[in-house]
């Protein structure tokens, strides 16, 4: 029997080819353009909630200098950045962004399968961000209860946004939710079904199970977030008493009584530790490709490092109680989950091993995406490490409520998957592109925003360990921190902008490069992945012009004994390259 | 290839094409197939979560059981039809036969919306008995997990008007043969999780 690919298979494919500029860029099925679609919006999603940081950060190093940021502004800016960064922006450009343009075109596969679903994803995310921006019109302005939404704080008079802002918030994680999941079946489909002839899973690049696994955990965590965005609606705008308790503001008893403001704690935190490794997974993706071609030699331990994203994967869902410890828990509770969150940093240990072992004696090409993938593993150890200090209760304790948790967290999934965010965009621009972007100027990019970021967060550690409270719009005087911290919150505000304007560097360079930087080469990093063997670049409609890619081999054939280059694409037949016995020797030798 | 061999497979010391001429598709299913068994999985992990939910806060003192209509009784009744008619209409494309496919998959989803229509009339009954959503939050519980199972069976309702204006306007049933399949796993899915519901509330 002929064969024919599953994909090509689908007549319908034809019927979907773009004419028009509307059709092409707009109303577009073209999972590249999706892809961009989801990326830049949420990238714009990002500039906001960046923004945003620097106001708060104003306060802090210069109290009380700007007259518009008040204490509810204040509140307003940390919570609106907080939830900005992590789902509408790391999850959107995760998932949305690189799944959709690297999904297909690493597995061999000319779209998406539901490519309709893709797009009604892509529109459906617009409508969630419109919905999210719009608190910021509306009266009392947007929610500032803190990224976590508790209850019952949220919901009282005395929290900005307590009206109309929690609940357009709590509306748009819904809607986002929907999108989420219509781009994940689709992600996790393709990535099933649609991979070309010979591409069996255990040959498919790491970014593609980093996406996977990941996609997997955002369809079955988002549903806690979803079922707690559902009840605390029901709450504010139905008077039920899901999450709200007896409680007494300004003087008077509210309707609400007997709700359990902890059961909220458990349902959003069931989402919000998986959270992490929805942004943190795709990124151990990308910059395993990224390292491994840049080092010119195969990733270390490719099958570990699988198993490694799918321990993760599952762990990730039994560690969520180690964000409630100071909530009040019982002892053994307490002790379970410490268990549980130093048992996931095995995996996660061996991972950076691996990565460490694949530079070990490579051909290192210090180009600038090598430059942020290396800068990844140093912050990425810093934030680990500190993690492994706060996953035990007693240390978790007094660092709970202070500056130390919070450089933790921007170092492990702030700083760290914004470096591989950027690692990526350089490694691929070419491939997406058609263009070189400016080399020197990425390099300039790396540095402001490597030590800007290590000037913001390693003193953050400290304030920490001095007992400075995070949350607060104001130090005031304390016996306990001396007057000297002001000074340091002075310079981490200055690195914060400093860090914040060097960022366009990296957008002059991008959009500069569109049409002046040098015409690219099909494959100029030398990367034996399947994305860089398409005919066209960048990869037209359809990616594979006649016939799909069929594949010989893994993706990690680099520096191979006896080959000609010193890479052996994915889609060269077996007789170009030195064959293999079941010893993994070279026959000939 | 085996899910086991798969995973343990050495990618690096095998070349060439593995699996002859079979494209990579990890399921013999149709794509559809798959991807409504991940959404059912989701919704799953969704009821599931309301349902701990249901648990935890009924441990709570204020919780004041709620005693169910036995009109659910009847409703459930009508769901069982419903996706017993689903699974004959299933079995008809199946064998590529056409008798009685109108009357099965027509009465199927008829049978769907009389449940929806018994499920409003028993919030009704409800309401006027003075169970409102906010006095207990039993009832809240009540009205909600009913009101999202119900809204999951829209969503199913809307694909079955789509396929049966197909049939309706001319349509041959093997053209929708697999949305009838898809509604059909569907609405089992929906039974089960309205029986393990129904347990959940009546008994409690």
């Amino acid at each position: 029997m002929a064969y024919v690919p599953l994909a090509d298979q689908d007549h319908e494919m034809e019927m979907h080819h773009p004419h028009s500029f509307v059709e092409k860029y707009v109303w577009s099925q073209d999972h590249k353009v999706i892809a961009i679609q989801y990326g830049g919006l949420a990238v714009f999603t990002g500039i906001v909630g960046l923004v945003l940081s620097l106001l708060f950060r104003m306060q802090l190093g210069f109290p009380d200098t700007a007259s518009f940021i008040d204490p509810n502004f204040y509140y307003q800016a940390v919570t609106m950045h907080g939830m900005i960064m992590v789902v509408y922006l790391l999850t959107a450009l995760f998932l949305g962004g690189f799944g959709n343009y690297m999904i297909p075109l690493m597995c061999g596969a000319r779209d998406m399968v539901f490519p309709f679903l893709n797009m009604l994803s892509v529109w459906v995310f617009l409508l969630s961000v419109i919905i999210l921006m719009a608190s910021f019109f509306v009266s009392g302005g947007p929610t500032g209860g803190g990224w976590t939404l508790y209850p019952p704080q949220t919901n009282l008079a005395g929290t900005p946004g307590h009206d109309m802002g929690i609940v357009l918030m709590l509306v748009s994680l819904a809607v986002f939710i929907v999108a989420a999941t219509m781009g994940g079946l689709n992600y996790v489909v393709t990535v099933l079904q649609y991979r070309c002839r010979g591409l069996t899973m255990m040959r498919l690049p790491l970014t593609v199970w980093g996406i996977f696994v990941a996609t997997l955990l955002a369809l079955f965590a988002f549903p806690a977030l979803l079922v707690s965005a559902i009840m605390m609606l029901f709450d504010i705008l139905l008077g039920t008493s899901f999450f709200m308790p007896a409680i007494i503001e300004s003087g008077s008893p509210l309707d609400h009584n007997g709700g359990s403001p902890i059961l909220f704690q458990h349902l959003f935190w069931f989402f919000g530790h998986p959270e992490v490794y929805i942004v943190a997974l795709p990124a151990f993706g990308l910059v395993s490709d990224v390292l491994s071609v840049h080092a010119r030699k195969n990733i270390f331990g490719y099958r570990m490092m699988v198993w490694a994203i799918i321990a993760i994967g599952g762990l990730s869902f039994i560690v969520w109680a180690h964000h409630m410890y100071v909530s009040g828990m019982h002892p053994y509770f307490g002790f379970f989950f410490a268990t549980t969150t130093l048992i996931i940093a095995v995996p996660t240990a061996l991972k950076v091993y691996n990565w460490i072992l694949t530079l070990w004696e490579g051909d290192i090409r210090l180009n600038a995406p090598m430059y942020f993938a290396i800068g990844f593993i140093f912050t990425f150890i810093h934030g680990g490490i500190t993690g492994l200090f706060l996953g035990n209760v007693v240390i978790d304790l007094p660092l709970s409520d202070s500056y130390f948790v919070v450089a933790h967290f921007h170092m492990v999934m702030g700083v760290s998957p914004v470096l591989v965010v950027f690692a990526a965009i350089y490694h691929w621009y070419p491939k997406i592109t058609g263009r070189m972007f400016h080399e020197g100027m990425a390099k300039l990019h790396f540095w402001c925003t490597f030590l800007g970021t290590y000037a913001i967060y390693l003193p953050m550690h400290y304030l920490g360990f001095l007992g400075v409270p995070r949350r607060y719009y104001a130090l005031g005087t304390t016996d306990f921190i001396p007057a000297s911290a002001q000074d340091l919150n002075t310079t981490i505000t200055i690195a914060a902008l400093f860090v914040g304007a060097s960022q366009l560097l990296f957008f002059i360079n991008v959009f500069w490069s569109l049409r002046n930087g040098p015409k690219a080469d099909p494959n100029p990093w030398g990367a034996a992945s399947l994305e860089w063997q398409t005919p066209d670049t960048p990869p037209v409609h359809g990616n594979w012009g006649d016939s799909l890619p069929t594949v010989y081999r893994w993706a990690y054939d680099y520096s191979v004994p006896g080959a000609e280059q010193d890479f052996i694409p994915q889609n060269t037949p077996e007789e170009e390259g030195p064959t293999m016995n079941d010893d993994g020797m070279d026959k000939e030798a | 290839m085996s899910l086991f061999k798969n995973v343990t497979a050495k990618p690096w010391e095998r070349k060439g094409v593995i699996g002859g001429l079979e494209p990579e598709g990890a399921f013999e299913s149709p794509n559809e197939k798959v991807a409504l068994s991940i959404f059912l999985v989701v919704a799953s992990v969704v009821f599931s979560l309301f349902t701990v939910g249901y648990i935890l806060r009924m441990e709570l003192p204020d919780w004041r059981p709620l005693s169910e209509p036995t009109q659910l009784w009847f409703n459930t009744a009508l769901l069982v039809l419903s996706s017993i008619l689903f699974q004959w209409a299933r079995n008809i494309t199946k064998n590529d036969q056409e008798k009685n496919i109108r009357v099965a998959f027509f009465g199927a989803g008829a049978f769907a919306i009389l449940f929806i229509v018994g499920q409003l009339i028993t919030w009704d009954n409800l309401q006027n008995a003075g169970y409102f959503l906010t006095s207990n939050p039993a009832n809240s519980f009540y009205y909600l997990m009913t009101g999202l199972h119900a809204i999951h069976l829209l969503g199913g309702l809307w694909v079955w008007s789509k396929s049966s204006i197909r049939l309706l306007s001319g349509g041959e049933p093997k053209d929708i043969k697999l949305s009838i399949e898809l509604c059909t796993l569907y609405w089992h899915f929906l039974l089960i999780v309205w029986l393990v519901l129904f347990a959940l509330l009546s008994n409690t």
